[in-house]
């Protein structure tokens, strides 16, 4: 029986040499890195806050505030 | 008012923009994954070494698809929390336990078995890598369903409960969220469509292939395969696509009756196949049409009532023997609507003064009325009316579009199988090649149907657009707007360039293993 330890060093070497023997997917890598970089550090950092999460401390004073909204459109 | 307008328009316009642009890349891997899957498992029945490489090749491009198109999806999820806050936290659990779920599958699937289908080649046993790519493809449908039920819930919102102390809708029926008949139907529909736009984009891009000669058989062999999914595909959208008709005359009329450009409806209703709208005039001039058609779409009975637009504003339905029958007129729903929201208002002030009767009252009157709530944000009935030249001419579209593809893909099957030799002619090969726009178009004009037709509802008689909305400057919707579509349009740019040079190595060189 492979040890817990054994195996995971498997997984992991499967994953590396797949990474390393990629051809266009180091182009895709690349692409996807620079995406995620873009949305998740620079879109939803600067331009998408979750309204309700970041001006209420808690979820009463978020039901309180959408309910002024809804009974005040 | 008029800046409140302007942030709908701006939110709609972008989150429009954003789900465009995802269903470009989600069909195409729902369907190629299938594709792909198909290719190896006659490999491994064959272990024909052709069928690696057309397996490979496939796989290839479905990996560039799937790279550019993964995460344009959680953009929608940032858009509900800063421009359709109050509808985001108002749809509570419902909307959140099915993404949820989506997100923990396509994680899963993602980090294991996508990495076994590209890493994994003579690292694992050809079973295992074949298990994998099937559970890819199925993993991938499977995650739309997630999406897809939230997205009828929208439409028909059922298994849930308002909870005005939350201000929040919470889901009372697990079972009735997930397994809505147009849940059911949506997800059947969506998922088959991209089988068939995948199998027109590889019968397409087969056709590049072929035309230089050099991977003639792999261009064959793909256009089989493709040809068979896509024929299959086209069935059951055809026939799911039937279901939804009949789901829509059910619990959306309204869209309906958008999507025929129909204002009065008859016993006997026809069925509008070309005809260009008049809202002014309210009617569709120059029609072609088929007698009795509507009828049987909507309620597979040729003497049944379809209603029209007026009909259902005026709250008017006609029996099979002609008698008329009263429903909820627009305007009675438009004052059921305003005492759900006076009762809501009541209930805010019970709930600060803590007058326990006053709450009860109020609780009950806001049940009461709850299932016309929208209806209170609207000045007249016009305003529940969605675009209807909009709807009318993208549901045209898709059905036109729809109908050509359908025999595009039997063309293809009886000339890759009785006239091979018509393959190789330039005139087979432009109309593939253009035929793959026609996929896009007419599976985007599919999803605005569904969207536009459902205006101005965010949730189906629940809520509307204009309360849906977060109290944020349009300004900034718009500068947003902006930055998605230069991101976009340089993803749609980095698609393109990849594959066509993938296919480019297709077509100038002999793909080997």
């Amino acid at each position: 029986m492979e040890s817990i330890s054994v195996k995971a060093r498997k997984i992991f070497d499967f994953y590396v040499d797949g990474f390393k023997n990629m051809t266009v997917g180091r182009k895709l890598w690349a692409i996807i890195f620079i995406k995620v970089i873009i949305l998740f550090f620079v879109f939803k950092l600067f331009f998408f806050p979750n309204l309700l999460k970041e001006n209420y401390d808690n979820d009463d004073d978020r039901a309180r505030a959408v309910a002024t909204e809804l009974t005040s459109r | 008012m008029e800046d409140l307008i302007q942030v709908v328009d701006w939110s709609r316009l972008q989150f429009a923009l954003t789900a465009i642009v995802h269903w470009l890349f989600v069909p195409l891997t729902i369907g190629i994954s299938l594709i792909v899957a198909v290719m190896e498992t006659i490999y491994y029945r064959t272990k024909s070494e052709k069928w690696l490489k057309t397996t490979k090749f496939w796989m290839t491009l479905f990996a560039i698809n799937f790279a550019i198109g993964v995460a344009t999806g959680i953009i929608l999820e940032f858009e509900f929390g800063t421009n359709w806050s109050n509808y985001s936290w108002f749809v509570g659990d419902i909307f959140g336990a099915p993404l949820a779920i989506e997100g923990l599958l396509a994680f899963f699937m993602e980090a294991t078995f996508f990495a076994v289908m590209f890493f994994g080649w003579k690292k694992v046993s050809a079973g295992f890598h074949l298990t994998s790519t099937w559970l890819v493809a199925i993993g991938v449908s499977l995650s739309a369903l997630w999406i897809l039920i939230a997205n009828a819930w929208m439409q028909y919102p059922v298994g849930m409960e308002f909870d005005p102390d939350q201000m929040r809708n919470v889901m009372s029926d697990f079972i009735a969220v997930a397994t809505s008949p147009v849940a059911i139907n949506k997800f059947f529909h969506a998922v088959t469509s991209g089988w068939v736009l995948a199998a027109v984009f590889v019968i397409g891009v087969s056709c590049i292939i072929a035309a230089k000669g050099k991977n003639m058989q792999m261009a064959k062999d793909s256009v089989k395969v493709a040809g068979w999914i896509g024929l299959i595909g086209m069935i059951f959208t055809m026939w799911t696509g039937d279901g939804s008709a009949v789901e829509v005359a059910r619990v959306q009329p309204m869209k309906l009756a958008a999507m025929e450009g129909l204002y009065r409806g008859e016993i006997g209703q026809e069925l509008i196949g070309f005809g260009i709208v008049d809202e002014k005039e309210r009617d569709v001039k120059c029609k072609i049409a088929i007698p009795k058609g509507l009828s049987i779409l909507a309620n597979h009975d040729a003497n049944s009532f379809v209603p029209g637009i007026d009909d259902l504003i005026d709250g008017i339905a006609l029996t099979p023997q002609g008698d008329t029958l009263n429903t909820v007129s627009y305007a009675k729903r438009i004052e059921i609507g305003k005492a759900a929201q006076q009762a809501l208002r009541d209930y805010e002030a019970a709930r600060k003064a803590g007058d326990e009767a006053a709450l009860a009252n109020a609780l009950e009157r806001i049940k009461a009325n709850y299932p016309f709530f929208g209806y209170g944000y609207f000045n007249s009935p016009e305003d529940a009316v969605p675009p209807v030249a909009l709807t009318f001419y993208s549901f045209h579209i898709m059905v036109i579009a729809g109908g050509y593809l359908l025999l595009f893909l039997i063309v293809a099957l009886f000339i890759v199988y009785k006239k091979p030799t018509w393959f190789d002619t330039r005139l087979a090969r432009w109309i593939g090649i253009l035929s793959i726009p026609v996929v896009w178009i007419c599976s985007e004009a599919g999803w605005i149907v569904a969207e536009v037709g459902r205006q101005p509802w965010t949730i189906q008689d629940i809520l509307p657009v204009q309360a849906a909305v977060s109290a944020v400057a349009a300004e900034s919707v718009q500068l947003t707007f902006w930055l998605f579509a230069i991101v976009f349009a340089a993803l749609i740019a980095a698609e393109i360039s990849i594959m066509v040079n993938e296919v480019k190595k297709g077509t100038n060189r002999e793909i080997t293993e």
